[in-house]
């Protein structure tokens, strides 16, 4: 077993898109409300604009979650975008788990603009999660250890 | 059979409705056939049609499509789908090509069935000008489960997955076969080409880089993959690539409906359709628990 990092930090990749989820965080932001800072909130136009390959990317560079937020299904600001986001990740997320990957490392939530109060609550909750689940050994780079 | 497609070849090509015929010649092995262009009758003396004509030759139809005049096409009844999966993506033009339609009484290689013949889809064809078949060529060969494999992984722990996969993907050496032997695979500029996707063709350099090449692979294809098998038949490795598209399909399946790629001009793919009841990502995590 490899020796286990004291001060070990996770880092969360947060996927938001523009429209919704990412005026939702800065709700958040502006409401003072608290979500730990090991999330790192990229802005997409659309959820449905997280290719797969974002995802698996993250991971290889070291991210030890990642969560995408968009629009709540029939609210997307491209009408149809998170429906098809929807399937997209569903269908990610399951692959990743037949490779016995820990499941609970991704996760999709829908956060209106609205919803400050929900943004950071789902955050607290998913860092919360990867606390528990420690680093991420299975999907990175070895060369990106240090 | 093979006489009397060899047979129909010979005289289409010498009436001028086809100007070349693909398919298969004897390769380096006994059971290891590989797919041939034929252009004029001599060159037909080595063109060979029986349980090693394995290889699904719709792939190579997209190059063929370019070219002057007809081809004559032999295609067996799972490779129709193929066929007409790349009709339906507008890929090729049908007035390009002249199929024969061959029967098939399961397609082996040095061993035994091939692992697509085993668990035999259909016999009957998606798309044809004229069928030469047989009786016997009309049951199926196969009748395992498809699923059974996949099942069999998912009911193990995360960590016995995790062990086999690692174990089956380490061996890859990112030869690119399984992509390019892929008839859904037909993208002309490919994503593992992009020198910045971090997957680009060259050996993998650490232990993550070919997951992340096999399930972008098998995610491209999901939706559009027929299941042909070619992946797992060429790979040098014997890895078992089949696994990662057949669980794309028992997924989309089990949630968006009953879906078999080829099998109609005018349906949508699960992953470039929705409906309002979509289930959420969330039940993965869900299924996982139950």
């Amino acid at each position: 077993m490899p020796v286990s990092n004291a001060n070990w930090k996770p880092k969360i990749v947060a996927f938001c898109c523009n429209w919704c989820s990412y005026a939702g965080a800065d709700l958040a932001g502006s409401g003072r409300m608290q979500y730990p800072a090991d999330v790192k909130i990229i802005r997409v136009p659309c959820s449905c604009r997280v290719n797969p390959l974002f995802i698996l990317r993250a991971f290889e560079r070291g991210a030890d979650g990642v969560i995408i937020c968009g629009c709540h299904p029939g609210d997307c600001h491209y009408t149809s975008g998170n429906y098809f986001a929807r399937r997209r990740m569903t269908l990610l997320f399951s692959m990743l788990d037949y490779l016995g990957i820990e499941r609970d490392r991704t996760r999709v939530e829908w956060v209106s603009a609205a919803e400050g109060a929900k943004f950071a609550k789902t955050m607290n909750e998913f860092v919360e999660t990867i606390y528990t689940l420690g680093e991420n050994r299975k999907l990175r780079d070895i060369r990106c250890r240090k | 059979m093979m006489k009397k497609i060899k047979a129909r070849a010979l005289s289409l090509l010498s009436d001028g409705t086809v100007k070349r015929v693909l398919g298969w010649e004897t390769g380096e092995t006994a059971w290891d056939w590989s797919p041939a262009l034929f252009e004029t009758e001599k060159e037909m003396d080595s063109f060979v049609y029986g349980v090693y004509a394995g290889a699904n030759l719709s792939k190579y139809c997209l190059k063929m499509g370019k070219m002057d005049g007809k081809t004559l096409v032999i295609l067996k009844p799972c490779d129709t789908l193929s066929f007409r999966q790349l009709l339906h993506e507008h890929r090729l033009e049908r007035d390009a090509f002249y199929i024969i339609g061959a029967g098939c009484t399961g397609m082996q290689d040095e061993n035994s069935l091939l692992m697509k013949c085993a668990a035999c889809k259909s016999k009957n064809f998606a798309v044809y000008d004229e069928i030469i078949d047989t009786e016997e060529a009309k049951q199926p060969t196969g009748t395992k489960n498809r699923m059974e494999d996949v099942e069999k992984l998912e009911q193990m722990t995360a960590e016995e997955r995790f062990a086999f996969w690692q174990g089956e993907l380490s061996r890859c050496i990112r030869c690119n076969a399984c992509r390019n032997v892929c008839p859904a695979c037909s993208c002309i500029k490919c994503v593992f080409d992009n020198p910045s996707s971090g997957v680009q063709s060259k050996a993998p350099v650490t232990d993550f880089e070919e997951n992340m090449f096999h399930i972008i692979r098998a995610y491209h294809v999901a939706g559009r993959c027929t299941d042909c098998g070619e992946c797992s038949r060429v790979c040098p490795q014997h890895i078992p690539l089949h696994l990662l598209n057949r669980k794309f399909i028992k997924d989309m399946n089990e949630l968006y409906g009953e879906y078999q790629a080829g099998r109609s001009d005018d349906e949508r793919t699960p992953l470039t359709s929705y409906t309002m009841e979509d289930a959420e990502p969330g039940i993965v995590h869900e299924r996982g628990r139950g």
